[in-house]
């Protein structure tokens, strides 16, 4: 795909509430700033949202969901065309797009150009076109009746979304919310609200009715804990901490029990079998781990070798990690941009103090990079055991941990051996081996002689504490249902 | 099944009722023996690691049945334990065929049908409801349900998928894992058998805790589990407290679904416990307030038998009972003037009794709840039309009542009774309805009694329940889901959409080298 440049002088133009297709300023008169986490430099301001323009929101997405509205009246498949003319406009703006994602969330341009922006595009045109597709069953029951479910929409969805993929996973959100017919009030994360707000901006341009998409960037314990104890939403979807999702389940139980989703964080198991192709699984565990900064709910974190191949595994992955020029991630020569923020880039040098201190042994990297912005070198420890903190805890940062194993008993007890869930892999060619770990891992997606391979037909979700619930895929719109049977007696039933 | 006794009212008339119910219901013992009543871990009987025992009462007198063995957080620990063993990769029930599990949940259902009239002598005997009801309906019902659920056990599918790029993708539909099921005294059998039905099915340990007011049943079941051949640690029950045993499920750090049927203040504790330990997936089922709404054009005949059925059914203890009755104007005095006779006829008294059509309340809490209300509804100003106070100086009866002129601002109008308590609305307009119907944190269900076609499709697309029926009530089937808008539940039971809350997806991914469609 040829790459454009990005764009120079990118000017954010909006910064403020995105309220029944109108932009607010804070009902507070706050605002907090944006930054540019290579440079540590400030964006820009935007307009602080918290409890009163979380409660304008969803008053708005409350009216837009009203029997009789433009939304609840509209044909299922006009839904459809909306969603899709959407992706026209995101298509249309993507260097702008790409530009900007890359300088809020520190992203490789090249990548959020062509992986950010064309996921989005893709889950956005997946989910334009089940929206006249979701169907209810006619049911045969027992007796004179006439039996049928209707599939509605929930109601007002809030919806709160990470940092680490800004744009990606406000479609992953809106996109089956908004095919079911939902309305929504979303808060995107404080790090990178920018460009959440240039797609509100779309999604007028697009012409859907106002109130349905509603969008407040502020902070979590502000605008996202409002939103999640709030008692006229009927569902919230999270994804971010497992620390965070307690709290929001939590605040659904002590409100008014609305239905909750929540994608977790992760320990994810990379197994590597000696008779795997080793070119192969050495670069799809290191992509695995190293993807986007290391900041993935899907990072292979655990990466269990089986001992024959285990230190040419290590020399290799060694080797892979040194590949890295770190920089600006607008600059085309960059590999690896920096971190997000100061508070996640000190996590991830505690995490790795850790490592040393506990006995791994640290092959490369180990320590920041540059004089300015959150950059951390590519860091790869062998020898770690499994209760080492670094082989414990999400790190959610450049450091893989590689460990060895014996036999495939221990190295499944191993694998399972936590309370994460959200993602695994195997690397064999053994026909058998491939279906009978996939089968025994519990993970809510495995993958085989890949990793992180991602597309909007197949569900996404975490066993355990990795979350509740399935995104993407038909699985994807049973969130944004709600179920209502009707039974009509009849005189006759007939077969 | 419930339309069962639902049709038999309007059409036979109350004499005919109980001359039909007696040919074809065997006779009740009305002091059956009890077998069980102790602690079901691995296909084992324990006693409560502390010893402790409680009564369980029955409400027709207020006497012990007798002592049960008292489950606490030690004994849900070793529950817990025995269900992950029995779920370990590799045991009998996790290599057993999908088909396998649904022939022993067939063979369940045999087993229920062999003993069925000592089941529904039990279940009269512990809740109280009518034995002919417990044996023509709970009974049926509970048998339909597992032998529904057993048919599904090899066909619940995952799919392949055709994913962008050169891999090949599908969905592995895998057990949940260990499932807390916490049920509750109303329909003991019944919601035992809506919980086993899909957990099993599907291949999920299950660890039960029954209600303090009505475990007997439950444990009989338990040992027809065994009889039947489920393997040991697959289900276990624990008959206990919310508070002690309930709370201990819920906030079990190795426990992975919970699953509550009960009121929807003890929903929201679930909820939080499951929030505040290891996020298990959770599952609602909670109260109602529902509304029924009787249309000019109504059958009348029809109408004023499905709304005293809709409110008197189980003795008003039904989650879904349409317990707020919007009448329209034009008929409303003739509604109300038939509703009040039919109420006056009911006949309360021994639920052993062929006769009988109430039974008592399940205990002296609800008894005392109940009566309370009543006297709100005295203090608040509706107009007592009859009944209105207990019907017997022993057990737990309480006299048919109904309230007249009710406004929708009355404690006896949003408030969930979960007695033999009718209120009846005035209404003018279907706008007026629909709005008076919807103004209500809870939505289980709603019912709707016209001729008109475009009348019922309008009000049951806009009415905000997870069930609306029409010209009909209290309508159930195994194969239709069942559950709550808004605040009445989380989730559906039922169907095949009931399959899902005990579904963990996996997703399987595979590099290919070339892919073809």
């Amino acid at each position: 795909m040829n790459v454009p440049a990005p764009l120079t002088n990118l000017k954010i133009q909006y910064t403020k509430i995105f309220i029944n297709n109108e932009w607010h300023a804070s009902v507070s008169g706050k605002k907090f700033p944006v930054i540019n986490p290579a440079t540590e430099e400030k964006i820009c301001d935007v307009e602080e949202g918290d409890k009163e323009d979380v409660n304008k929101a969803v008053k708005a997405a409350r009216q837009a969901f009203q029997l009789g509205s433009p939304w609840r009246t509209m044909d299922a498949s006009e839904r459809g065309r909306l969603l899709n003319k959407l992706a026209d406009l995101v298509e249309r703006d993507r260097q702008l797009l790409a530009t900007m994602e890359s300088m809020n969330a520190g992203k490789i341009f090249a990548t959020a150009y062509t992986m950010d922006l064309g996921s989005s595009v893709n889950v956005l045109r997946y989910y334009a076109s089940w929206a006249d597709k979701i169907q209810g069953r006619t049911i045969p029951i027992d007796g004179k009746f006439f039996s049928y479910t209707r599939h509605e929409p929930v109601g007002v969805c809030g919806q709160i979304i990470p940092w680490n993929f800004p744009l990606l996973m406000l479609m992953w959100k809106i996109g089956p919310a908004l095919c079911c017919g939902n309305t929504v009030v979303l808060k995107p994360a404080e790090q990178t609200p920018l460009t959440a707000l240039h797609i509100a901006s779309l999604i007028k341009e697009a012409g859907f009715p106002p109130g349905v998409v509603n969008i407040v960037p502020g902070y979590g314990p502000t605008a996202g804990a409002a939103i999640s104890s709030h008692m006229d939403v009927d569902k919230v979807a999270f994804t971010g901490s497992t620390e965070v999702g307690l709290l929001i389940k939590q605040a659904a139980g002590k409100s008014n029990l609305k239905r909750v989703s929540l994608e977790l964080g992760g320990k994810s198991p990379c197994i590597v079998f000696a008779d795997a192709d080793l070119d192969n699984a050495v670069e799809f565990a290191h992509f695995g781990l190293f993807f986007h900064q290391g900041q993935c709910c899907t990072a292979a974190s655990r990466l269990f070798v089986e001992e024959p191949i285990y230190n040419e595994f290590v020399k290799r992955s060694i080797e892979r990690a040194k590949k890295y020029t770190l920089g600006n991630p607008l600059n085309p020569e960059v590999q690896q941009g920096p971190q997000i923020d100061k508070e996640q880039y000190n996590k991830i040098l505690d995490l790795i103090e850790s490592g040393k201190k506990e006995g791994a042994k640290l092959e490369c990297g180990g320590g920041p990079w540059g004089d300015k912005g959150y950059f951390i070198q590519p860091t790869v420890f062998s020898n770690v055991t499994d209760d080492m903190r670094i082989a414990k805890e999400e790190i959610f940062g450049p450091v893989q941990q590689i460990m060895k194993f014996k036999t495939i008993d221990e190295v499944i007890k191993r694998a399972n051996n936590t309370h994460y869930g959200l993602s695994g892999a195997v690397f064999t060619k053994d026909l058998d081996k491939a279906l009978t770990v996939s089968s025994v891992l519990q993970s809510g997606t495995v993958w085989v002689n890949c990793y992180g391979v991602i597309s909007p037909q197949a569900p996404f979700g975490g066993f355990k504490m990795s979350g509740n619930g399935r995104e993407l895929g038909e699985y994807g719109l049973h969130e944004y249902t709600e179920v209502k049977t009707v039974t009509i007696k009849i005189s006759e039933k007939n077969s | 099944m419930l339309r069962a006794a639902a049709l038999l009212g309007p059409r036979l008339g109350r004499r005919c009722l109980s001359l039909a119910a007696s040919a074809t219901v065997p006779t009740p013992n009305e002091h059956p023996e009890i077998f069980y009543n102790k602690i079901f871990i691995n296909n084992e009987w324990h006693d409560a690691i502390s010893q402790k025992t409680f009564p369980t009462i029955n409400p027709s007198t207020g006497d012990v049945i007798c002592q049960v063995a008292e489950g606490d957080k030690a004994d849900v620990d070793k529950a817990v334990k025995a269900a992950r063993e029995a779920f370990r990769h590799g045991s009998p029930w996790r290599k057993m065929d999908a088909s396998e599990r649904g022939k022993l949940l067939n063979r369940l259902a045999d087993l229920i049908e062999r003993d069925r009239a000592y089941l529904a002598t039990l279940e009269t005997l512990d809740n109280g409801k009518p034995y002919s009801i417990s044996y023509l309906v709970d009974l049926d019902m509970v048998v339909k349900c597992i032998r529904y659920y057993a048919g599904w056990a090899d066909k619940y599918h995952g799919k392949t998928i055709p994913m962008d790029g050169d891999y090949f993708s599908y969905t592995r539909h895998e057990p949940v894992g260990v499932c807390a099921q916490i049920i509750p005294w109303n329909f003991p059998l019944l919601m035992q058998a809506w919980k086993l039905g899909p957990a099993l099915a599907t291949g999920n340990v299950v660890v039960m805790k029954v209600a303090e007011q009505t475990p007997l049943t439950a444990l009989y079941v338990a040992n027809l589990i065994k009889e039947a051949g489920f393997p040991p640690g697959v289900v276990n029950i624990i008959p206990g407290y919310g508070p002690t045993a309930g709370a201990a499920l819920a906030s079990h750090m190795d426990v992975d679904k919970v699953a509550f049927t009960g009121s929807t203040e003890v929903g929201s504790l679930i909820q939080v416990a499951a929030g505040s330990s290891n996020l298990k997936k959770v599952t609602l089922e909670l109260g109602g307030k529902s509304p029924n709404i009787i249309l000019s054009d109504a059958n009348m005949d029809l109408a004023v038998e499905q709304a005293h059925f809709a409110l008197f059914f189980n003795q008003g203890q039904c989650c879904c009972a349409g317990s707020r009755t919007y009448v329209q104007e034009d008929i409303y005095s003739e509604f109300v003037e038939r509703s009040v006779a039919r109420a006056k006829a009911r006949v309360v008294g021994n639920p052993f009794d062929s006769r009988t059509e109430q039974g008592p309340q399940v205990d002296k809490e609800q008894y005392k709840k109940i009566l309370g209300y009543i006297s709100s509804g005295k203090d608040e100003g509706a107009k007592l039309l009859c009944g209105g106070g207990p019907a017997a100086d022993r057990g737990y009866f309480i006299q048919p009542t109904i309230f007249g002129d009710v406004q929708d601002n009355m404690t006896i109008a949003r408030e969930e009774i979960f007695g033999p308590v009718m209120q009846i609305m005035k209404f003018k307009t279907v706008e007026e309805v629909v709005e008076r119907a919807n103004d209500s944190r809870y939505g289980l269900a709603a019912a709707i009694f016209t001729k008109d076609l475009d009348k019922a499709n309008y009000l049951s697309q806009v009415l905000q329940a997870g069930t609306v029926w029409i010209n009909c009530y209290d309508v159930f089937g195994a194969q239709c889901p069942f559950g709550g808008y808004k605040m009445s539940g989380n989730g559906r039971e039922l169907g095949e959409y009931g399959l899902q809350a005990y579904t963990e997806v996996k997703t399987v991914t595979i590099k290919v080298p070339q892919k073809n469609s």
